[in-house]
């Protein structure tokens, strides 16, 4: 009959769960749970520098292989500092599992050495979340944890967990049944043929493809669709690598920094196809004014998110792969030659990108020669920012899960730290980091993280000195009243990165940028590439904040 | 099984309230659970009434709603929780949650 303590049992069921790779920091509040750790062969631990850190590491693993990923911090400012990963995990819809250390249940309600209303505070921000009150019940719980953090619509569920209940010998029977992660297949053959119809019937359907696209494992079933139909697809952030980018019904991403042809094409669709997307705000701009012709289909899993914003004509509540694969029995083959035919004819009018936007020293040559020097296989993660959006519209995206950014949260600090987690799950993969000095400066010390782990990260700096997007809004909005958005000092990035012992290479000043990027990206282990982006460089289009997505300033086609 | 349960009500439908009963986990954080989603949507809440039932496993909790247009959205936030094991649309009991909250203002 096993006889564990608390914080033994749930490193057993960790391994039971599979969990190879455990991120965190230790403290006062969960040096049992450690204890227990160092006793597992199977678990390996990555040691974060914040935990903060330690949460987007965590998702990293998460987002690049979509299995449940798992991290850990102690109470008080271990959990507050975590909470922010939380979030953006909830966000996004990525599976986690956080593991938090309490103070000892006598001491709850106290105000206690490092205690804080963990439970409380995570509420709003997680799938679920447990304040555990005995060791026993952690034998159920940790398997339910995981069934719910991967089942449905996936996210993060945290698990406080008191010291002395860590500490609290348990003697029990067996170990429970692991819960399997529930299937969630749509039953709802009406509902289907009535979207088959529409589909059938409408002139000008367009595809809308988000990320429960992508946690579904629909992609190929998404191209089909698309495919079959001859339906032009449009993907949100969190979407993008469904289609690959030169696919030819890709329209690219849609909204705020959407190409002006796409926004256009959506104002004149008949048919909205939305499958895995939430109607987010920086993909329709003012709802009233999106898509405003188009009848709506919406699949998604969660039920809540149908008709939430916009009402569905006909709504399909399930995982997008087997609705797809459902849809595919019943939707025609057609051309739709006239609509696509004036997609290209708007395409032709307002072309995505300029020659000159390639021109050496823009982002957009950059971010391409990157792509080319890194391979197909590679995996892309971002911050938040202008480079971000750069990489959104530009990067050549050829599958799903490639792209690993912050969608709905938007959380500046996010790349680095994902970018260690995605090199952890596929070490042989190249990983590259598209990231800014605004962005890098919020977790730069996992910095140190990558080179510990030898994680093969390659940071690429578009460094502006400047919070970019944030000046971009003053120089539109704000009448150029540029305030607390540049920095008074130059970092020296590269210096920083050696001095964490990493390779560094600086392109400022370079005789033979490319040469530098070339060497730089070839060479194995981890590498930042500091590149100096002119400061003016702006993103375009945009949707003013509140605009309809027909609504578009800036870049060299604005003329409609 | 399906969490949600509507009780046909036979009440004229411009009522601008509605009444809710959720059978929950009895633990703890689940009334904060509750209180906490009608905060962060941005939901109308006007009364609460909630005992444990079945030797404390579970509570029923019954909620006077301020949200006919946002119902339905309301009943599948609800749904979501995972501590939420049932939600019923109650427009049966409109005149037992008169009664009650006519008493809670006697008892004052």
């Amino acid at each position: 009959m096993p006889r564990l303590n608390g914080a033994q049992i749930i490193i057993r069921q960790l391994e039971r769960q599979g969990v190879q790779i455990v991120t965190g920091i230790p403290g006062g509040a969960n040096l049992p749970l450690y204890d227990a750790l160092a006793a597992s062969t199977a678990i390996r631990h990555v040691l974060a520098r914040h935990e903060q850190g330690a949460g987007f590491i965590a998702q990293g693993i998460a987002r690049a292989s979509g299995q449940t990923a798992v991290c850990f911090a102690t109470s008080g400012p271990g959990a507050t500092n975590i909470l922010t990963a939380l979030a953006d995990a909830y966000l996004d819809s990525v599976p986690l599992v956080c593991i938090t250390g309490q103070v000892p249940r006598a001491l709850i309600g106290t105000d206690a050495f490092q205690e804080v209303d963990t439970y409380g505070m995570s509420m709003p921000i997680t799938k679920h979340n447990y304040l555990v009150r005995s060791a026993a019940d952690l034998l159920t719980l940790i398997p339910k944890a995981f069934r719910l953090a991967g089942s449905g619509r996936p996210g993060p569920v945290l698990i406080d967990v008191p010291k002395d209940v860590q500490t609290e010998v348990v003697e029990f029977e067996h170990w429970p049944e692991l819960c399997p992660v529930n299937a969630h297949r749509a039953d709802d053959p009406e509902a289907i043929e009535t979207a088959a119809a529409m589909i059938n019937q409408a002139a000008r359907p367009i595809l809308y493809l988000g990320g429960g696209v992508i946690h579904a494992g629909a992609a190929a079933e998404a191209r089909h669709l698309a495919e079959q139909g001859a339906i032009p697809t449009v993907m949100t952030l969190m979407g993008l690598g469904i289609l690959p980018s030169d696919h030819p019904l890709s329209l690219g991403m849609l909204g705020m920094h959407a190409a002006r042809a796409t926004n256009l094409a959506m104002e004149e669709c008949d048919l909205l196809i939305a499958a895995g997307v939430r109607f987010d705000d920086r993909a329709t701009g003012r709802l009233s004014g999106f898509c405003p012709q188009a009848k709506v289909i919406h699949v998604d899993i969660d039920a809540s998110e149908i008709g939430k914003l916009r009402s569905a004509d006909a709504g399909i509540t399930g995982d997008a792969r087997h609705a797809f694969a459902d849809l595919l029995l019943q939707v025609r083959q057609q051309d739709r030659q006239q609509w696509n035919g004036r997609i290209r004819q708007l395409q032709q009018d307002f072309p995505r990108f300029d020659a000159e936007d390639f021109a050496p020293g823009r982002p957009f040559h950059l971010i391409r020669r990157v792509a080319e020097l890194a391979g197909p296989e590679a995996l892309i993660s971002t911050d938040v920012g202008k480079h971000q959006m750069w990489v959104a519209q530009a990067y050549p995206f050829t599958f799903p899960r490639q792209l690993l950014t912050s969608g709905g949260l938007g959380t500046m600090g996010f790349g680095l730290p994902a970018a260690i987690g995605a090199a952890l799950a596929f070490p042989e993969r190249p990983v590259v980091c598209f990231s800014g000095d605004g962005s890098l400066q919020m977790n730069i010390q996992e910095l140190a993280t990558a080179v510990e782990q030898q994680a093969a990260v390659k940071i690429v700096v578009l460094n502006n000195r400047s919070l970019g997007l944030v000046r971009q809004q003053q120089r539109l909005f704000y009448e150029q009243h540029y305030f607390a958005s540049s920095y008074g000092i130059a970092v020296d990035f590269a210096a920083i990165a050696r001095g964490f012992g990493m390779r560094a290479v600086d392109l400022e000043g370079a005789d033979d940028p490319d040469a530098l990027l070339q060497q730089a990206m070839r060479e194995p282990g981890p590498c930042l590439i500091n590149v100096p982006i002119d400061i003016e460089e702006e993103v375009t289009p945009m949707v003013p904040p509140g605009a309809a997505n027909t609504t578009m300033i800036g870049g060299d086609h604005a003329k409609n | 099984m399906p969490k949600t349960e509507i009780i046909a009500a036979q009440e004229p439908k411009n009522m601008d309230t509605a009444i809710l009963r959720l059978t929950v986990n009895n633990h703890p954080g689940v009334m904060l659970q509750i209180c906490g989603l009608f905060a962060r949507r941005n939901f109308n809440l006007d009364g609460i009434f909630c005992t444990a039932i079945e030797q404390g496993e579970t509570s029923c909790i019954w909620l006077k709603v301020d949200e006919t247009d946002k119902l339905d959205q309301v009943i599948k936030q609800l749904v979501k929780l995972e501590d939420v094991l049932a939600v019923a649309e109650r427009g049966d009991a409109r005149r037992e949650i008169s009664e009650m909250e006519a008493m809670l203002v006697r008892c004052s």
